[in-house]
């Protein structure tokens, strides 16, 4: 070991390289001359359970699009801007700090685009990515069905051939956005012969045909963005299967992964918004009087602020190509902490917090606040419930045994 | 951006962890926890001269090698995966930062070489019976004036106060209140007047002593009545220290726990399969991982010596001591009947997550001093 004034190299650093720098101006500087007028007005609008301002944030988003914000991270050949995972981080930290509108096309751009460019035929790609650029087709997400939710492998709906087409029949839920979206990626039963994760294909289906109902799911925000997907008799082209057919459990785990990875790391920013909202909010009732309160208010911006240093160690292991252990605890962390949040939320609002918007009799609606409170209690569910997480922490992380399996039989016939 | 430790970091890692496998295995921190000074000479001056750990961090100009608080939080990381029995936070966590912040130029050059070298052991006399960890806790009065200052009274829960050859001690001028009038002293651990008395302590493997001061002669470190700017800054920088140095003991739990969980069969299955074990394991996981982050930025914060440190450092402080102690106790409870024995080590962790936690002040202590600093 040498002397501390002597050159190390690669030490921990938290500003911008100049690329880094060069690529943040860039942003700031788009965004600074776009987000005006009616978009700075929807600023900050929409969020997971918050459709305000639907049709500004498609104008808003089809911007961005043609300006390729959207598909940053897709290759160049594709429209997109290649870029890494630090650019992307902070695109986000800009978007939030400009309080842009929230995005409308996560399960197109961010849960699709990434697993087609992995798995996608040439023509496929060729035919879907340029119109999630544009934000003319949107996407959803047809995983979870009544009898398969942390057990995704037990899927019942069923394809089978018939002359250039899939016949589909079954039924999805949980279905974000299906009331929006052109096209569905469908994970389905085409051997059921097979053992629970073979026999399952990944299939693109076009929403729009007679096949297909989509009926909304009230939840217990009052809102529906969630929806139940009947497929009875829809069809879809023989070529539109992502990947191999009967090993579509592969393609799926994929786009799971997208979403537990790297996808949480631009609501840090976010979080950190409400957190000092709420910080306000109990500045002017006076909750801050009270030591529970000044606790947990404390605990909770240890928590947000530990989610960005978790998020930093993240990214740096990335960019060095080797994920540590500190990846795999992002999804179960920050619901967790939402959750505490939206329920700290409620404490600090008191009495005041019993009361939505709104008259007797009008549509059922929450605060912001309120909304923090309800739809957190979806994010411990949804993307691998919490109890999921543990195991695949548990298990991939750690090395612990898996449960013994009980074996498993073939798909019961219907 | 970069939040990884660079090769050369990750290098003196791995020689302090070996250096310490061999000379800090449980059968020696076990005979030493039974001893009263509770440190081995011979591995003390070891350190100092073979590696160097004593003077990592102190200035170059005062014999020191002129690293920072990271290479620092590296070293005190693995100390406590050991549980290492040594002075080693006394000395340099409190004593010599304390002395870098309130000693002058002149005075930093009479006692910093001597802790680099491993000479001198030096501990910081700071807390009193009353238990608390604020400027209100200071009562001790000091008398007198220019180089020329007497010491009465008592000081409580001491590190390493009845080895240190020489104790910094925080008093107050007579008349003062709360952050006014606050001061540093050095004394010598033998100075005439000054009565030390080891302590039982329940962590046996960091031991405290009680210091009774009557008409103690003290020369001033910096100047008198204004010292609370540098014993905030020691006491934030000490609480970066502790707050590696519980991750370090947190990772060692963590791993203790999975590898019995993956050998101990009930069942007819090793107990880690079952979810009630694995979901302990993947929240000691979760807790321990943000524990390494959080301790690592402040460590990060305390190098650059940036506005960030006193909000980073409570924060570091108050996450860490209770993922250390909520690991250390799942540990216990993971291993079941043989986490509870006085052979297993189990107890020895769960005894320094507790011990560390109460130190510098608790999670509370620490997150309504972080609400503070953050305007809450």
């Amino acid at each position: 070991m040498t002397g501390g004034s002597s050159t190390v190299r690669d030490v921990m650093d938290f500003t911008d390289t100049p690329e880094e720098a060069a690529f943040r101006d860039e942003v700031r500087t788009w965004l600074g001359e776009h987000l005006v007028g009616e978009f700075a007005e929807i600023g900050g609008r929409g969020g997971p359970a918050d459709e305000t301002s639907w049709d500004a944030r498609v104008e808003w988003e089809r911007l961005l699009g043609r300006d390729r914000w959207v598909g940053l991270s897709w290759p160049e050949e594709y429209g997109g801007r290649a870029a890494n995972s630090a650019e992307q981080v902070i695109f986000n930290e800009e978007y939030a700090k400009a309080n842009a509108p929230a995005r409308v096309s996560f399960f197109g751009e961010q849960l699709f685009a990434p697993t087609l460019i992995e798995y996608g035929t040439e023509e496929q790609k060729r035919r879907f990515l340029p119109k999630i650029q544009s934000i003319e087709e949107f996407w959803c997400q047809g995983y979870s069905e009544p009898n398969a939710g942390s057990d995704l492998s037990n899927i019942q709906t069923r394809a089978v051939v018939d002359g250039d087409e899939w016949v589909i029949n079954g039924q999805k839920v949980w279905t974000t956005l299906a009331h929006r979206a052109q096209w569905c990626f469908v994970i389905t039963r085409t051997d059921p012969d097979a053992p629970a994760h073979k026999g399952i294909s990944y299939m693109l289906v076009p929403m729009d045909q007679p096949g297909v109902t989509v009926r909304p799911l009230r939840q217990m925000t009052g809102t529906a963005e969630f929806n139940e997907v009947f497929f009875d008799d829809a069809s879809t082209a023989k070529d539109m299967v992502l990947g191999e057919v009967n090993d579509g459990w592969k393609v799926a785990m994929a786009t799971l992964g997208f979403e537990r990875g790297t996808a949480f790391l631009s609501q840090q920013l976010a979080f950190q918004g409400e957190l000092a909202e709420l910080i306000e909010v109990a500045h002017k009732n006076s909750a801050t009087d009270e030591a529970t309160i000044r606790q947990r208010l404390a605990q909770a911006y240890i928590g947000v602020q530990i989610m960005k240093y978790n998020g930093m160690r993240m990214l740096t292991s990335l960019k060095k190509g080797a994920l540590g252990p500190e990846a795999s605890i992002g999804k179960l962390y920050w619901s967790t902490w939402h959750r505490d949040l939206g329920e700290l939320a409620m404490d600090v609002l008191g009495p005041e917090s019993q009361i939505v918007v709104g008259e007797p009799g009008d549509d059922y609606a929450l605060n912001e606040l309120q909304r923090t409170f309800m739809f957190s209690r979806s994010e411990t569910i949804y993307a691998g419930a919490s109890e999921i997480q543990r195991n695949i922490i548990g298990e991939r992380v750690l090395g612990l045994p898996r449960e013994p399996k009980i074996e498993s039989a073939p798909k019961e016939k219907t | 951006m970069n939040f990884a430790f660079s090769d050369e970091q990750e290098q003196l890692r791995d020689a302090v962890r070996k250096f310490l496998e061999a000379k800090s295995p449980s059968a020696e921190v076990r005979r030493l926890m039974e001893t009263t000074e509770g440190y081995d000479e011979a591995v003390w001056k070891q350190m100092a001269q073979e590696l160097g750990l004593q003077s990592l961090h102190l200035p170059e100009a005062h014999g020191g090698q002129g690293f920072t608080f990271v290479e620092l939080g590296i070293v005190l990381e693995e100390m406590g995966r050991v549980l290492l029995c040594a002075p080693y936070f006394s000395t340099v966590a409190l004593a010599a930062n304390a002395i870098m912040n309130a000693g002058s130029d002149e005075q930093q050059g009479a006692f910093l070489p001597g802790i680099a070298a491993g000479e001198t052991i030096a501990a910081l006399a700071f807390t009193e019976p009353n238990g608390k960890w604020d400027a209100s806790g200071i009562t001790m009065e000091a008398q007198g004036n220019g180089d020329s200052y007497t010491l009465d009274g008592t000081k409580m829960f001491v590190i390493d106060g009845h080895v240190a050859n020489q104790i910094v001690v925080v008093a107050r001028l007579s008349g003062t209140n709360g952050e006014d009038g606050i001061s540093f002293f050095s004394v010598d651990g033998d100075a005439s007047g000054l009565t030390r008395t080891p302590l039982a302590t329940m962590d046996q493997t960091r031991k405290q002593a009680r210091l009774d001061f009557s008409g103690v002669a003290a020369t001033p470190l910096g100047d008198p009545g204004s010292g609370w700017a540098a014993l905030s800054k020691t006491l934030d920088q000490a609480a970066v220290c502790l707050s590696n140095e519980m991750v370090g003991g947190a990772q060692k739990v963590l791993e203790m726990s999975v590898d019995y969980a993956k050998v101990r069969v009930q069942f007819g299955r090793p107990i880690g399969s079952f979810q009630a074990i694995k979901h302990k394991c993947a929240d000691m996981l979760l807790e321990v991982e943000s524990a390494k982050s959080a301790a690592y930025y402040a460590s990060w914060a305390a190098a650059e010596d940036n506005e960030e440190l006193p909000v980073v450092a409570s924060l570091a402080k108050a996450y860490c001591s209770d993922a250390y102690f909520h690991a250390a106790a799942e540990n216990i409870q993971i291993h079941g009947g043989i986490g509870f024995t006085w052979e297993h080590d189990a107890h020895l962790y769960f005894k320094r997550a507790k011990s560390s936690e109460i130190l510098l002040g608790d999670a509370t202590y620490h997150r309504e001093l972080l609400a503070q600093r953050i305007g809450i």
